[in-house]
């Protein structure tokens, strides 16, 4: 058994990581929850993003804030652009499975192709700055991921709670025949959503730049993980998706600590497995 | 010969012609070509038997696969084991944890569509770190390359080709003869609605497992043999997420309700992946093939085979009612259309000859005989939705169940056809007790229901959605009886000329008539008719009565189930008055309407203002 400290180490690391699980998360919950869509392609924009921003930073030598500055607004305008074809075509919910896989498999190939499928890494700084609280250290840019990842859940939570074009969507998700009787414009909300679906994946896609190590098949590396962490947040819950990837990141890193790194897989698709299972109607 | 001869000689003469290709002494890279083509058409295809057929997408097929890849790998590997020895095994060991699977999964009812896919990717995941972390592999892959492997011909690529194209033979004539057995037809009906199957005699629970674990059996075979195709294994790459995705896309793309589509979505891919090889030409090719994907979903959503094939339907039905107008004169008749993607276990049959009228006359299957409901209680939650409810219903006897929205009178029909399991009390028909079973036996056993909000199965044509009934219901006939028996059916509701029709193609009014018909095509002794007459014009009301009081004059005991107080008092023997899931009155319909607690209930009570 190892010791107190390790174990809470693991479990700081753990709630960290998670933040950027739940960064992820959040723009693929919205879009399930609130549009129906189950978004592939979020993973390939992040990590578009992320190579985005090794590129302006290594080349253009831009610093990672101001990259983020160009990256969210720009794929604001891409998950527009996105949704115009889903509503084009009437996308359902399956359907949109499957397209967007396909073009999360060219975003990947577009990124071999300029990148090369070689491991990147993005030299800054702050990449090994931690923090000493007491026995435990806590890394900066994991932390910053993590507060990002809190402001953007409670925003959107906010958001979606108190102001006009968040109930409803929120509405029109439920019933959005019903919804368009009572005046709801949903097809307007709908492109706003989606943007704000992909800004988030942008935003991101510039904390993985920072954090780690990018390959172009790592789309696929965050897919299940994530998956994971929607679902037990809640489709459509931001605060739920934090807490989510909290919940699947601290589980997955004690894991590490008192198992091995190779078992941490189960604990998070056990946690999943067994919600499905037991508590299907929470979904 | 019948179409269906000359297709069966056909596909035996294209597999022989394929058998023999390594004779010829093929180059090593088409055989290898061809072994991956093969080995593509048996994992999609043994992917749409569940997936496809009954609309349960997975994601998991890689987990089946990936447990027949390791379970040849440690036999043949760890303990010696003849290579075509473990490829039973394989089918075995994925068949049993697919249907371990099912056996928890399929209870959970909420778990379809995108939660199943998700689950079973899960599954896969978990699957994955055991064998990393145990000694079914421990970390750093399998070598396979002491296995002895036994020649069918002279090269490896060769008996390797062989394996993978009998595997997509077994695999592809295994779809077909599903898609053309009541294993089918109940599949597609899970598919478009499996409440609704599951009332109408589906046996859902277990066709799921079936096609579950002839899917993953298939699925394991072929992981067998690739293991020694590729003899190195290792975690990464089994359980990767190629295997899933891959089988959805091929089946999609070709038509995954079509017993071909599957394989040729799985031909076209693979050969389009295999033109573009090395370097950045692969790069370009998989782009290229994720574009095509996206294309052939967002325009012809069902699938290249079906949309062919409709097309080319089309055009001979046209050739064919050019001729048929000339032949007017002579009495032709043009044959019904066949819709694409429907149900080839009926579309598939020529239309057999119309029912000799006595048929019908015939009595329900058994004998007739009463539903006795006694003491029945049922709570959802906190809501008690029937308080001890007793009540009977004669052969030959129409007993009118009316109350206010809410009194309950929904959930008995629920109750006493097995949607819902009760709390308390029991249900009888004659001699049997009802509750406590399956929905699909209470069918058989001669229970049938209308749905107030008709639900026909979107992908069936109106004859379709009839003929399924009758060959689950108590009539229980071989899918081409049943055929002739739903064309009856609706001849007597009035439908006759709508058969080929599709559900979203009727009005309410025949959609109606369609439940009826459905309801009256399995043979019943008890039909539960929940508010039939509700949303129908008075000529259509009219005429819906004049069908009760026939279908009553056969011996069937009909709980009735209405609003519509004139059809009430009209047809009824006696009335049950339901209020807030109790009996509160029954009787005569004049005794009962006078009663006063019911006119309380209907009317309203007289307060007094305090």
């Amino acid at each position: 058994m190892p010791s107190v400290t390790l174990l809470g180490q693991a479990l700081v690391s753990g709630v960290l990581a998670g933040g950027l699980y739940a960064l992820l998360a959040l723009g693929l919950s919205l879009s399930w929850g609130l549009l129906r869509l189950v978004n592939l392609a979020h993973f390939a924009l992040a990590l578009l993003g992320a190579y985005l921003t090794y590129q302006l930073g290594h080349a253009f030598h831009l610093a990672p804030w101001v990259s983020a500055a160009i990256i969210v607004p720009l794929f604001f305008v891409v998950g527009m652009g996105l949704h115009v074809v889903f509503a084009r075509f009437r996308v359902t919910e399956f359907t949109s499975l499957l397209v967007t896989f396909g073009l999360a498999v060219i975003l990947e190939s577009l990124i071999q192709w300029f990148w090369t499928a070689d491991y990147r890494r993005y030299e800054t700084p702050w990449a090994s700055a931690s923090v000493r609280v007491g026995p435990l250290f806590v890394p900066v840019l994991e932390s910053l991921a993590c507060l990002t990842a809190a402001t953007l859940a409670l925003g959107t939570w906010a958001w979606l709670r108190f102001t006009y074009v968040g109930k409803a969507l929120r509405a029109a998700a439920e019933d959005a025949a019903i919804a368009g009787a009572f005046g709801v414009n949903h097809r307007r909300h709908a492109f706003v959503l989606s943007g704000i679906s992909a800004a988030y994946a942008g935003v991101a896609g510039t904390f993985i730049a920072l954090i780690s190590t990018l390959a172009p098949s790592q789309i696929w590396v965050w897919l299940g993980v994530v998956f994971a962490v929607v679902i037990i947040g809640g489709l459509g819950n931001p605060v739920g998706a934090l807490l989510a990837g909290f919940l699947i990141g601290a589980s997955e890193s004690v894991t590490m600590a008192v198992a091995a790194p190779a078992w941490a897989p189960l604990v998070s698709f056990s946690i999943l497995i067994g919600l499905l299972v037991l508590r299907p109607e929470r979904v | 010969m019948s179409g269906r001869a000359r297709l069966v000689v056909g596909a035996l003469a294209a597999s022989l012609a394929l058998g023999l290709l390594p004779l010829v002494g093929l180059p090593a890279f088409y055989e290898s070509f061809l072994y991956l083509v093969f080995h593509w058409v048996a994992l999609a295809t043994s992917w749409s038997i569940l997936s496809g057929y009954a609309g349960y997408f997975s994601f998991g097929h890689g987990a089946f696969f990936g447990a027949g890849m390791y379970t040849t790998t440690t036999l043949a590997a760890g303990y010696g084991v003849p290579f075509l020895a473990t490829l039973p095994v394989a089918a075995a060991v994925a068949a049993l944890l697919s249907a371990g699977i099912g056996a928890v999964v399929f209870r959970v009812k909420r778990l379809r569509g995108e939660l199943f896919g998700l689950l079973t990717l899960a599954i896969t995941f978990v699957l994955a770190t055991i064998v990393l972390n145990t000694r079914l592999d421990g970390g750093p892959g399998v070598y396979l390359s002491n296995v002895p492997l036994p020649r069918l011909v002279a090269s490896p690529t060769g008996t390797f080709y062989l394996l993978a194209l009998g595997l997509a033979v077994l695999a592809v004539s295994a779809a077909y003869r599903v898609t053309h057995s009541r294993l089918g037809l109940g599949l597609f009906a899970i598919h478009d609605d499996e409440d609704v199957a599951e009332v109408e005699g589906v046996p859902t629970f277990a066709y799921k497992l079936a096609a579950f674990a002839l899917s993953a059996g298939i699925a394991g075979v072929a992981g067998g043999i690739h293991a020694m195709f590729v003899s190195y294994v290792t975690v990464g790459d089994t359980f990767s997420i190629t295997v899933p995705l891959y089988v959805v896309l091929m089946s999609v793309l070709g038509g995954a309700r079509h017993w071909l589509g599957p394989a040729v979505g799985a031909a076209l891919i693979t050969a389009s992946l295999y033109a573009f090889t090395g370097g950045q030409q692969a790069l370009l090719g998989r782009a290229l093939v994720a574009f095509v994907l996206i294309v052939v979903i967002l325009l012809l959503p069902e699938g290249v085979v079906p949309a062919v094939l409709g097309r080319w339907r089309r055009r001979r039905q046209l050739r064919w009612r050019r001729g048929s107008d000339r032949s007017a004169q002579r009495g032709a008749h043009p044959r019904p259309s066949e819709v694409p993607g429907a149900p080839a276990a009926v579309a598939g049959l020529e239309s057999a000859a119309a029912p000799e009228g006595e048929r019908l006359h015939e009595s329900s299957a058994g004998a007739p005989a009463g539903l006795e409901c006694r003491d029945v209680w049922k709570a959802f939650g906190g809501i008690q939705a029937l308080r001890g409810v007793s009540l009977g219903v004669g052969p030959g006897e129409i007993v009118s169940l009316v109350g206010p929205n809410g009194s309950g009178k929904t959930t008995l029909i629920n109750v006493v056809s097995g949607h819902y399991s009760l709390d308390r009390g029991r249900v009888e028909l004659g001699a049997v007790t009802l509750s406590g079973r399956p929905a699909h036996e209470i069918a058989g056993l001669g229970v049938s229901r209308t749905y107030q909000i008709p639900r026909p199965f979107a992908h069936f044509t109106a004859l379709e959605n009839v003929a399924l009934a009758a060959t689950f219901g108590a009539a229980g006939g071989a899918p081409r009886d049943a055929r002739a028996e739903a064309r009856g059916w609706l001849e007597f509701t009035g439908l006759g000329r709508r058969a080929a029709a599709l559900p979203h193609e009727l009005n309410l009014h025949e959609r109606k008539f369609l439940e009826l018909a459905r309801a009256l095509a399995g043979r019943p002794r008890v039909i539960l008719l929940d508010e039939v007459l509700s949303g129908l014009n008075p000529a259509e009301i009219a005429s819906a009565i004049g069908l009760i009081r026939e279908i009553r004059g056969r011996g069937v005991a009909i709980l009735f189930v209405e609003h519509l107080m004139r059809a009430v008092l009209e047809l009824s023997d006696r009335v049950v008055v339901l209020n807030e899931g109790e009996v509160i009155a029954a009787g005569s319909p004049r005794e009962v309407m006078r009663a006063p607690r019911v006119v309380d209930v209907y009317l309203g009570k007289a307060h007094v203002v305090a």
